[in-house]
């Protein structure tokens, strides 16, 4: 019998549903046992307080506060690496928890920035970070040079000791003088070569809590006097609310209250309120099923409308006149049109949801002395303003207890979604904590998605079978005003295409939508990386090249590239000539600064069923950090974006997604996970690139240009899935 | 109308919505958050508990039909000092990332092992299918199931 339950031994008598229920207090992990505390301020005994990043306690254990959220991406092992790098301590020693967003805002952005996203931790916050760590070294040192009466410099600082001479002493014994000093000079941080800890490949500080149940989500939050509520927006979103008749409801044992929320004029943010219609209750599932059950009545206006075939057609009549150009190169059209071998394709890629494995929610507690939130968000201080605008409260009073996500992928499930406005707003007006959660089916309709992208590809062929001329023209269903999503706009990986043609010209158009978007992982790289790619495929086949050949002789002078693709060369075994029904394929992209290429294999068979065997990554991100927890992510980026590619895409039907859940839009599963095999080309120096995202995008082109060399049919859309891929 | 079922080996008296589902009355009623809310409708894995050592989804199985049985959660699988193999081979190769799924995932392999003790990877796809990760982690839940096989046959031999 578990530790959990002998506290518990004592017979249970609870309600099951309706009425009367009892909560049995809140479940925390172990205080001793855990590494990972999601409250900082009732955390285990932290000891001094070097700086805002660090704490010593007598015993030499240290405490880093990870300013960032946990969602997989290993921040918490990633943050405190860098730490213990700088302040030479033994890794053994570190315990994470999640740094405070009130006092983060509250001390000026004390920890710089709380976003978590872009692969920007390691790869653009490593500078701040590792000077937290280098700093607080230094000034143990300092503590110990007045001690002593020594110079600072010729300290030796190692395994949480200070050592000259015949002195020696503890981080711990200093902590609490060093704490309080003020250096002349900040040092600088390590450089990769004289990293100790730095690329080693550690395992994840979070695995153990992960493994047995105690590592707490948003989802999972108690608080005493807590109720649930269970929301539905339009399911054409930003449709508004006609009427409801909750007359069924009125007085059923177990339901609170049936509310409407309104959105507010001139206020449409991805974090506004919607309208929607609130049934609040003792249980969720109580809340859930009468709200199924509600009659409600909207109005989606002219969003009744749209549809994934009107979109579709739109965008073809928008593909037909000329775009905003992007990438000027005057003489384009003209060679192009003088004829030749002209290559020509149209390719597009459907709507497609984060599906994060917790849904979207949140919980909020309003009391008259400070608000409280729990919130699967990318930014807890964004959460934390969202509450406090929405309760007319001074955000010192707010408290984001950060807790891990389940899942994040760009999607910024709680920051960045109108669910913190609903909690806070039903908390508000039911003077008591509420927790929101949307159901699958209300997470699919409402949440943020990735827009859709029809473009259209022509190259001439010249010299050696060489493109001497390349054009492109993409359309992409974006809101009104939205120029950009995070990094992606509908030519990003397409206007800036490697390939040395000389002949380039791109031209954008932005097409309206009233689905509102978001960054997906690997944003706009994931789309618009599928058309490229395969295009570049198309080309070289035309041209008579091998396409892995091809896309070496392209990029001849740029190093990174020909590292990767060499290593890619070397490493995967890319053939072109294999048995019908099998065939290998190659990609190469860019995104978050780093440069990943893959070849898949795969199988299809005659009837037209496709197994993905095998995706071999060859990645340049400069430098690595933790080479165990980057093959991870480099793995799960295959998983992500062959997901998607293969049996993923959203329909859009009068305004609304039909895709409801798991059975309507299938994710990829264990039987067709191919095997992943990773490698390393590290072009180091000032390159510092991303790891969560960029593996995914080359993956959709790799296997679909497999699949050309396996079956002769060219896949020029996604799903996969959706194709004839039978052969004979 | 009271019922009782026994939940990781404490006998549980429940009245009211006999079609309450058995993952709300753990979650909500016993706080035992571990197991967890996925889809609703038994696709993604993620609510997977053991009725009398078989796995089932937690979202679709009423309190009504766990009755006079065994119910074993995450929490119950194992103890802090003392993990089930399942959960030691899963924390010594890493396998969670986001960790939001993994519940599931370690019942359905515990589930799995219980009953073939050495299956192959082509036994552990089936078995795992109804499982979703949206990290990616199937690979290492395949190599920790695995390695869990054979501390538990390591086990049982000594």
């Amino acid at each position: 019998m578990s530790a959990v339950l002998q506290s518990r031994r004592e017979f249970l008598k609870v309600t099951a549903a309706a009425g009367g229920g009892m909560l049995i207090g809140f479940y925390l992990p172990d205080l001793e046992a855990a590494t990972v505390q999601g409250q900082p301020w009732t955390a285990l005994p932290q000891g001094a307080e070097v700086n805002a990043w660090l704490a010593i306690d007598k015993d030499g254990n240290v405490t880093v506060r990870v300013p960032h959220t946990e969602m997989g991406q290993g921040a918490l092992t990633s943050v405190s690496m860098m730490i213990a790098e700088e302040l030479n301590v033994d890794w053994t020693r570190i315990r994470a928890v999640f740094a405070d967003a009130n006092r983060h805002l509250r001390n000026g952005n004390e920890y710089k920035t709380m976003f978590t996203a872009g692969s920007a931790l390691v790869r653009r916050q490593h500078p701040h970070i590792m000077q937290a760590g280098a700093s607080a070294r230094e000034r143990l040192k300092e503590a110990a040079a007045r001690a002593w009466g020594v110079d600072r410099k010729d300290i030796h600082a190692r395994l949480g000791e200070l050592r000259v001479g015949n002195f020696s002493g503890t981080y711990a014994q200093f902590a609490t003088a060093a704490a309080a000093i003020t250096l002349p000079e900040e040092p600088a941080i390590k450089k990769p070569e004289e990293w100790w800890l730095l690329g080693k490949p550690l395992q994840r500080l979070d695995v153990e809590v992960k493994s047995n149940g105690s590592a707490t989500y948003a989802i999972d939050a108690q608080v005493p006097g807590m109720v649930y509520a269970a929301v539905k927006a339009c399911p054409a979103p930003w449709g508004s609310l006609k009427r409801f008749d909750d007359s069924d409801l009125k007085g059923r044992p177990g339901i609170h209250a049936v509310m409407a929320l309104r959105a507010v004029p001139g206020k449409t943010g991805n974090d506004d309120l919607q309208d929607c219609v609130a049934v609040v209750a003792d249980s969720w599932w109580t809340a859930k099923t009468a709200l199924d059950q509600l009659p409600i009545e909207w109005d989606a206006g002219a969003s009744a409308s749209a549809s994934t075939e009107a979109q579709r057609a739109e965008a073809r009549r928008l593909l037909n006149a000329p775009g905003a150009v992007i990438t000027e190169g005057d003489g384009t059209l003209a060679v192009i049109a003088a004829g030749g071998k002209v290559v020509t394709a149209e390719y597009d890629r459907p709507w497609e949801t984060h599906a994060r494995m917790e849904p979207i929610n949140a919980t909020v507690s309003v009391t008259p002395e400070r608000v409280d939130v729990w919130s699967p968000t990318q930014d807890q201080s964004v959460a934390l303003q969202l509450a406090a605008d929405q309760a007319g409260r001074d955000t010192k009073d707010v408290y984001v207890h950060t807790v891990f996500l389940g899942g994040g992928f760009g999607g910024n499930g709680g920051g960045g979604t109108g669910v913190t406005r609903q909690a806070t707003e039903l908390s508000k007006q039911l003077k008591r904590p509420v927790k929101v959660i949307w159901s699958r089916e209300e997470d699919f309709a409402q949440d943020k998605q990735r827009p859709p992208n029809y473009v259209r590809l022509s190259a001439v062929l010249g010299e050696r079978g060489l493109p001497s001329a390349w054009f492109t023209r993409s359309c992409w269903f974006v809101p009104e005003g939205t120029e950009r999503v995070g990094p992606a706009t509908s030519h990003i990986s397409m206007s800036d295409m490697p390939y040395q043609v000389p002949n380039r010209r791109h031209e954008s158009i932005s097409a309206k939508t009233h689905v509102p978007v978001a960054t997906h992982r690997a944003p706009g790289t994931n789309q618009n990386g599928f058309m490229t790619e395969c295009f570049v495929d198309e080309v070289a086949i035309a041209g008579g090249w091998d396409p892995l050949d091809w896309r070496l002789e392209m990029t001849q002078g740029m190093a990174d590239w020909q590292l990767v693709l060499k290593t890619l060369k070397e490493k995967a075994g890319f053939r072109t000539d294999l048995p019908k029904g099998q065939g290998m394929g190659v990609a190469i992209l860019e995104d978050h600064g780093s440069l990943c290429a893959a070849c898949a294999t795969v199988r299809v068979s005659k009837d037209g069923e496709l197994a993905v065997e095998k995706v071999v990554i060859v990645i340049d991100s400069g430098h690595v950090i933790n080479p165990h927890n980057a093959a991870e992510q480099l793995e799960g980026g295959v998983c992500w974006e062959l997901s998607h590619a293969w049996m993923g895409g959203l329909e859009l039907r009068n305004g609304a997604f039909v895709n409801t859940n798991f059975d309507r839009y299938p994710i990829l599963r264990m039987p067709q996970m191919p095997q992943v095999e990773v490698h390393f080309a590290l072009s180091g120096g000032t390159k510092w690139g991303g790891i969560g995202e960029p593996a995914g995008p080359p993956v959709p082109p790799a296997v679909a240009n497999a699949i050309y060399f396996a079956t002769g049919k060219r896949v020029r859309s996604t799903p996969f899935k959706s194709h004839d891929l039978s052969w004979s | 109308m009271q019922r009782t079922l026994t939940i990781n080996g404490t006998g549980v008296e429940v009245d009211g919505d006999s079609a309450l589902p058995l993952l709300w009355l753990l979650r909500e009623r016993l706080a035992l958050t571990g197991t967890k809310y996925g889809c609703g409708i038994a696709q993604c894995g993620a609510c997977t508990v053991h009725l009398d050592g078989k796995p089932v989804r937690a979202c679709v199985t009423p309190v009504s039909a766990a009755v006079g049985k065994q119910v074993t959660t995450i929490e119950g699988l194992g103890a802090p000092d003392a993990p089930h193999p399942v959960q030691r081979a899963w924390a010594e190769i890493g396998v969670p990332q986001c960790g939001y799924c993994q519940s599931g995932q370690i019942m359905s392999a515990a589930a799995l092992l219980a009953g073939n003790p050495e299956p192959t990877d082509a036994e552990i796809d089936a078995a795992m299918a109804g499982n979703l990760c949206r990290c990616g982690t199937y690979l290492r839940i395949r190599k920790a199931i695995h390695n869990a096989a054979a501390l538990m046959a390591k086990k049982s031999a000594s």
